[in-house]
């Protein structure tokens, strides 16, 4: 039997968190790309020993893209078709399932194969986790974003790289990405920052986040907010820190006034260290925190900025 | 033009997660309820695009008889009329799921322009009941929208990208995700809560099919508690907290 992964960029670590999951489950393992990525030499590295390259597909289309893995699943009949907890990997791997009449489980964090499957997933953007059977073959499922590390094998096998132009329809290029427009923000990118420093319903109103905004500032850092802030208006969604918000993996993740709703941890979970600052010392959030303040933001901001700014003066 | 929105009731969560003894559900006792905060977005658009545009809006859940709080709520912040696939509350497939949706968008005397889902619901998180729809329907989807536009006989999607924006412009009828962002949902307000008592819920008790994707258990992830370090009371906390940044070399 073989092992179908579907490997949205063979430069990513989350493609390679999926081939890494899906080796350790012992068949051969074949890769999918779409369009011509550079660098898939390296999938070998991962335990592919066979790229199946679709041609003939530029811009995205999620359906054209599924059909490309269809047509796969019709001449290799993989044991699952596994894909990366992306936007993009759960969208394809959707369109795979609704195309073939067969379940699928998105983010998954383990998989016990047979038909049915057994699976653990995640719900609640990570905050519990699911055990679930999946009826039918092949399974069909994503991998939960960091379930695993990344891993290259030891001694990595020759790569067969076989090209493939799939028969899509007309109806699989109606939804695609015709046109690529610039970012709707600018500044420190939140998901990407070192320090991220947020503030909740506990800053009280927009002008409030001047003293969230001067700490960010100092540390060179980003400004985030929860999603109470954003339903309020007083911040744009695009500093929202959430499940549905930005997923964040700073340094130090300092949340001031964030009671700590499963909403808003979902988003902060891949922080490294955790300060959170709170009045209420029976605050959920101190349970998820390595650092807490008791105490009202207002004061305790400002006076850890005057500290830094004392510190850099000496 | 003729929009459907698509919610589900989900419990308002807050700090700690409790399950129920049979480790199938949410303990609900002390919880209050909403929708996915994605279809909050997709509610508002509708409301908007039928303010501009014209025609009626429609809101769909499939839900146990309670949901119909939410298709209220909906109601009143100006969605016209509700369509309810009443369950007795167990959990649904992604695959029974869309196929009950279908059904009832079959069924409606008028067809659909737009079919608005959120991007994921916040519960189950299972990304595919929209896309699943659109297949059945023989329409174009496109997900995770936070900018839409209706230009005559097509809708301008914009889609985040981690460098810029993607743009699909697809022909309507079609089928359309949303992400929290698109818009800033607004409350609903007392003339609106009194007006969506007498709006109309086309109600209906679909059969569930037996699940393929079948839920055994809920389990709350290992290691999920911390130990906080304390590191003091109010401002006198201050230089404590800057020896921690200075240790993390963020100084």
């Amino acid at each position: 039997m073989s092992l179908l992964v579907f490997v949205e960029d063979p430069e990513d670590d989350l493609s390679r968190q999926a081939l890494t999951f899906s080796r350790a489950l012992g068949e051969e393992l074949h890769a999918v790309l779409i369009g011509a990525p550079a660098a898939i030499d390296g999938l070998a590295s991962y335990g592919a020993s066979v790229a199946h390259m679709a041609t003939g597909l530029d811009a995205y289309a999620p359906a054209a893209w599924a059909q490309a893995i269809v047509e796969l699943i019709g001449r290799l009949a993989p044991s699952a078709v596994v894909g990366p907890g992306t936007d993009r990997g759960n969208e394809v791997l959707a369109h795979v399932a609704a195309k073939t009449d067969r379940p699928m489980a998105a983010n998954c964090v383990s998989l016990t194969p047979g038909d049915p499957a057994s699976l653990v997933r995640v719900r609640w953007g990570g905050s519990l986790l699911e055990e679930t059977l999946l009826h039918g073959s092949p399974a069909l499922l994503t991998v939960a974003p960091h379930a695993v590390a990344a891993e290259t094998v030891a001694s990595p096998a020759g790569l067969v790289i076989e090209e493939f132009v799939p028969q899509v329809s007309d109806a699989d290029l109606v939804a695609r990405a015709s046109e690529r427009a610039g970012a709707l923000s600018a500044g420190v990118s939140l998901a990407d920052a070192d320090v991220v420093v947020s503030g909740g319903r506990g800053v009280g109103s927009a002008e409030g986040f001047g003293v969230i905004e001067e700490l960010a500032e100092l540390l060179g850092g980003a400004v985030g907010c929860s999603r109470a802030v954003t339903s309020a208006g007083w911040r744009p969604h695009t500093d929202q820190v959430g499940q549905t918000g930005t997923k964040i993996s700073p340094e130090i993740y300092i949340a001031c006034g964030i009671s700590g709703a499963t909403q808003h941890m979902a988003g902060c979970r891949g922080a490294k260290k955790l300060l959170a600052i709170n009045p209420d010392g029976e605050a959920s959030i101190f349970a998820n925190a390595d650092y807490a303040v008791i105490g009202d933001l207002h004061e305790v901001v400002p006076a850890i900025s005057t500290e830094i700014r004392k510190a850099r003066s000496q | 033009m003729n929009i459907l929105v698509c919610v589900k009731r989900v419990p308002l969560t807050g700090g700690k997660i409790v399950l129920t003894e049979d480790e199938r559900a949410i303990s609900t006792r002390h919880l209050g309820f909403t929708i996915s905060p994605h279809e909050e977005c997709g509610a508002e658009e509708a409301v908007r695009l039928i303010d501009a545009h014209g025609g009626s809006s429609t809101v769909l859940t499939l839900g146990p008889p309670e949901a119909e709080e939410q298709l209220r709520d909906m109601m009143a912040i100006g969605i016209d009329r509700a369509v309810h696939l009443i369950t007795d509350g167990g959990e649904w497939d992604p695959q029974a799921t869309a196929a009950a949706i279908v059904e009832a968008i079959r069924a409606e005397a008028e067809p659909y322009d737009l079919i608005l889902f959120g991007n994921e619901s916040a519960d189950a998180g299972n990304y595919q009941v929209a896309i699943r729809v659109a297949h059945a329907l023989g329409l174009p989807c496109v997900t995770g929208v936070k900018g839409l536009g209706v230009d005559g006989p097509s809708v301008r999607c914009e889609q985040e990208v981690a460098d810029g924006r993607d743009v699909y412009v697809v022909p309507i009828p079609a089928v359309v995700t949303v992400k929290e962002g698109l818009n800033l949902p607004r409350y609903p307000s007392v003339p609106g809560r009194l007006r969506a008592k007498r709006k109309p819920v086309a109600a209906s008790t679909p059969a569930r099919p037996e699940p393929r994707l079948e839920m055994v258990r809920l389990m709350l992830p290992p290691g999920s508690s911390k130990q906080a370090e304390v590191l003091g009371r109010g401002p006198e906390a201050a230089p404590a907290v800057v020896g921690v940044l200075r240790e993390l070399g963020l100084l």
